[in-house]
């Protein structure tokens, strides 16, 4: 998928998301889990946490387990892999992933 | 087959114990039980002074008769036998038929047919009830004499210690501990015992007890010098219960005690006779171990299993007494033929060891060890099972030198074989082969193999046997953080501490790997508050806390938070409750009272929080850390201020324990309750900190726990003034804090520090370790540098602008939805919140 045919909505300031964490963003009444890793690195995933079914994984810490960078959820600490949404405990409780890039100081993101 | 139980004492329960695993078909079992209440731990009774009640000291499983199935009868004697009939009669007329008959009476004290013992004020030393009499006797009483020098005696003398009396000891025999111990070390033990404060009077007969002088009783002894003292603890040894098998012509020992055969039959075959009420081979034993194993062979035979024979016991012997190591190993006077024997005196410590060698120098046949029996355990090993001897066997007891490695006998030298908890009859086999299913602490291994679950002598010997084995089948003791950190937690914050270091990235560069997780980023930052004491949000340290601590709040199911403003020690104003309660009701927030006496407001949004915060802190309030793995509450009662029963302030010193503790990050979170007299309505007792004011000063209990697994906390200094109490209190804080694993509450820790209470007292009041003055001045770093979290937080722009529920949309969260239910909200379940909220999701 080229990028012409995403739509990029720009949620916030790359200095909004503290390094190693996360925040949410609202869009088109989606809740989304936007992460910074390290300075430059960022990842998006649903913000709500199938299991259940409230809107907080972007509250969870975040680091690896073994290949997996991964986000846990504050509630059940269940681990989320950042990069594919699969929940690692039990994958029928998996999340979508979505697209993130940076432009200039804005983060933007498309829902896929 | 009817079988009849008489005497429901710890051996009469290890025998339905064992009893119930048989199985046996169509077996009927009654027990009648003498006593008002079911079988307790004798062995460890002396804890019921320091804390303990009757119920910890129960040894019968809740469930265990309606589970199994036998009968118990309490207040119930037997008191009398038909062998024809077949028949037991009991004290109020009723008869039972029995089958099989066991006898497990246990004994009686023995008192000195002394004129005057029978006076008011003197006891024995064997029930709860008696030990609850003493107690009583203690309150009105300064001074105590036990009359008895032996291992039982000592007990009751630190019984009386701990009641605060002015405490004698009394004994016929040229030593203490005449039948354990040799001239040599019953010096060195006298001596220690003398130390902490106990008068020792020996080879003394006492041959009447009159009116006193300065006291109730006035003890006349033989020499014609005399004691005066308020209270007498008679603690002179015991002797069988025969009694039932002389009324019945069954044969009984030369020295007493009811004759019983390998299969612990007596004369009658139909009645067996267990415990401290049997001789065998003219024999009769006041230990708790042959009691059990005659149990279990009783058991055994009634299963129709006749292989198993009771073959006499080991009476070897370690305690402690009054924090004075003794042990006594066979032979321990050395009167078998031609033995020989090395002795080691340190008299500046006030050590003596001696071991008892075979004529020809290759067994060890007995062992002496006061004031340090380290090598208890090995010495026991090699007599046992027949080691042969190194060459120069002195080394075993010397001290080691330079160069000079102390011939320790590692869990490899033992046979399977080897009987490592002699309470409970377990061989080293059976310990690895539970290690090899699983069981891979202390805690798991005495629930399944019991071994250390009765006196607890050999748990220093079950763990290193745990360990090795664990390292054998390639289990390798890991006690790693996580993945990132091949450390514990406690190497972790020796890191920490001794490299200075304040940043996740600095310790993951030095000491570890990856990029951190949700374990170790946690514990890394509470080991840095713990340390360094930095406001949590600052800079990279905010990244590293989990939700509650990032966002200063408790999350709840809903992701909203609760808020809990500090209450210190449950006090609070009228104003100050008007102000929590107007902030509820601006923010429609659901309010409860805590276990903690305070009181906890849910339902908030992450956006509300600094807003909430702002109006509380407005009236006074501060962060009542309720997120944090950190110090929590001090509970109190309201003490001598209002209570007609109160001795001390309880509600000033809780609050001043609370201002002084608060904000402190630990491994887990720390409780405290401060009551202001005995009747301990601040539940102290329950808490990782339990203070109790006396008629002196203060008590200080620790590593108390409520909640899912109830424990006691222990006594471990008495009648404190203020000053002391808080130095002992912020050395046990911050040893917790550097020593204990990752969410390891002081209950858990405490159970699995080698060494336990003793240890913890060397450590605390001893300063054994020589770290007092260090870990007062950590303490007082944390105190000084305490800040309100929330007050900083508030007034931090960055650090409040991370409050948003939404990066980019003022608006709160709409699938957060409360419904009302007993005049507050609480809420929605997930088919009420998908109605509610249908109009407004569309994706």
């Amino acid at each position: 998928m080229s990028n012409e045919t995403l739509n990029w909505t720009a949620v916030c300031k790359v200095g909004d998301i503290l390094p190693g964490t996360g925040v949410c963003a609202l869009i088109d009444d989606h809740h989304v889990a936007i992460f910074r890793l390290g300075t430059d690195t960022f990842y998006a995933i649903d913000n709500i946490d199938p299991r259940t079914g409230v809107s907080v994984l972007s509250r969870g810490l975040i680091g690896n387990l073994g290949e997996h960078l991964v986000v846990a959820s504050p509630i059940y600490k269940n681990h989320f892999d950042l990069r594919t949404g699969a929940c690692l405990e039990a994958p029928e409780h998996s999340v979508r992933t979505h697209r993130v890039q940076v432009e200039g100081d804005e983060v933007l993101v498309a829902l896929s | 087959m009817k079988i009849i139980l008489v005497g429901h004492g710890m051996v009469g329960h290890k025998f339905l114990e064992e009893l119930q695993q048989h199985q046996i078909p169509g077996a009927e079992v009654t027990v009648l039980c003498e006593e008002a209440r079911t079988a307790y731990d004798r062995v460890h009774l002396s804890e019921f002074f320091s804390g303990k009640t009757a119920d910890d000291l129960s040894l019968v499983a809740p469930g265990f008769f309606a589970e199994s199935g036998f009968k118990l009868r309490i207040r119930s004697r037997a008191a009398a036998i038909d062998r024809r009939a077949r028949t037991v009669t009991t004290q109020d007329g009723e008869t039972l038929h029995y089958d099989k008959l066991v006898l497990a009476t246990g004994s009686y004290p023995f008192v000195p047919p002394v004129k005057g013992h029978d006076r008011d004020q003197c006891f024995v030393y064997r029930t709860i009830e008696d030990l609850e009499a003493m107690k009583a006797a203690g309150a009105i009483s300064r001074k105590g004499v036990v009359v008895g020098g032996g291992l039982l005696g000592l007990e009751c003398a630190k019984a009386l210690r701990d009641l605060g009396l002015e405490t004698h000891v009394v004994e016929f025999a040229p030593r203490l501990m005449a039948v354990q111990v040799d001239d040599d070390g019953g010096r060195i033990l006298r001596e220690k015992i003398e130390a902490l404060g106990v008068h020792v009077h020996t080879s003394r007969n006492t041959t009447e007890i009159t009116d006193g002088m300065t006291a109730r009783h006035r003890m006349v002894f033989a020499d014609g010098s005399h004691l005066e003292t308020d209270m007498i603890v008679f603690s002179a040894g015991i002797r069988p219960r025969d009694e039932l098998a002389r009324q019945n012509a069954l044969a009984v020992g030369a020295r007493g005690g009811i004759a019983i055969d390998d299969h612990c039959r007596t004369s009658d075959h139909d009645i067996y006779a267990i415990g401290e009420c049997a001789a065998w081979r003219d024999q009769t034993f006041g230990l708790v171990a042959p009691g059990y194993d005659m149990a279990r062979i009783t058991a055994r035979h009634l299963a129709g299993q006749t292989d198993a024979v009771f073959s006499g016991a080991d009476m070897s012997t370690k305690l402690k007494l009054m924090g004075v190591d003794v042990a006594s190993i066979g032979d321990a006077h050395g009167k078998t033929t031609g033995s020989r024997s090395f002795r080691y005196v340190d008299e500046c410590k006030q050590i003596y060891k001696k071991i008892v060698v075979s004529a020809d120098s290759k067994r060890l046949i007995g062992a002496v060890l006061v004031g340090n029996a380290d090598e208890y355990g090995t010495l026991l090993q090699l007599a046992l099972n027949g080691i042969a001897l190194p060459t120069e066997p002195e080394f075993l007891i010397l001290p080691a030198s330079d160069g000079k490695a102390k011939p320790g006998l590692g869990p490899d030298a033992l046979p399977d074989s080897a009987q490592i908890c002699s309470c409970n009859n377990v061989s080293k086999g059976q310990i690895c082969t539970a290690v090899g299913d699983g069981a891979t602490t202390i805690g798991e291994l005495k629930a399944c193999t019991k071994a250390g679950a009765t006196c607890g002598g050999c748990v220093p010997l079950v763990t290193q046997i745990m360990k090795a084995e664990m390292v054998k089948r390639g289990m390798a003791v890991n006690n790693h953080l996580c993945e990132h950190f091949p450390y514990s937690r406690q190497e972790l914050y020796h890191l920490i501490r001794v490299g200075g270091i304040k940043s996740f990235e600095d310790l993951l560069a030095r000491h570890g790997s990856g990029l951190g997780c949700d374990i170790c980023k946690p514990t890394a930052a509470s080991i840095f508050a713990s340390c360094w004491n930095d406001f949590v949000l600052q800079g990279e340290l905010a990244s590293l806390q989990d939700s509650n601590d990032y966002f200063l709040g408790n999350i709840q199911k809903d992701g909203t938070y609760s808020v809990v403003p500090r209450m210190p020690g449950g006090e609070v104003t009228p104003e100050g409750l008007i102000a929590v309660g107007q902030v509820a009701k601006t923010y429609g927030l659901y309010t409860k009272i805590t276990g903690g006496q305070r009181v906890d407001l849910f339902g908030a949004r992450v956006e509300q929080l600094p807003a909430i915060w702002e109006e509380l802190i407005a009236a006074g309030f501060e962060s009542g850390h309720a997120y944090g793995k950190s110090l929590r509450t001090v509970k109190s009662c309201v003490g001598s201020t209002w209570c007609r029963y109160g001795v001390d302030d309880s509600v000033g010193l809780a609050v001043e324990l609370e201002n002084r503790y608060k904000g402190l990050r630990a491994p887990h979170k720390i409780k405290f309750g401060v009551s202001g007299c005995t009747r301990e309505c601040a539940e102290a007792q329950g808490k990782d900190v339990g203070i109790i004011a006396t008629e002196r000063g203060w008590n200080l209990y620790v590593c108390g726990n409520g909640g899912m697994k109830p424990r006691h906390a222990e006594l471990i200094a008495s009648d404190l003034d203020k000053a002391a109490l808080i130095r002992l209190i912020d050395r046990f804080l911050m040893f917790y804090v550097r020593t204990a694993d990752r969410l390891q509450r002081t209950s858990t820790w405490r159970d699995n520090l080698e060494g336990g209470l003793d240890y913890l007292k060397a450590v605390l009041i001893d300063d054994s370790l020589a770290l007092g003055a260090e870990l007062e001045a950590q303490m007082q770093h944390v105190v000084d540098t305490y800040q309100c979290e929330w007050k900083t937080a508030v007034s931090t722009p960055e650090v409040r602008q991370r409050f948003r529920t939404f990066v980019n949309d003022p608006q709160p969260d709409a699938r957060i939805v409360f419904v009302k239910e007993r005049g507050q909200i609480r809420p929605a379940r997930a088919e009420e919140r998908d109605h509610a909220t249908a109009d407004s999701m569309t994706v």
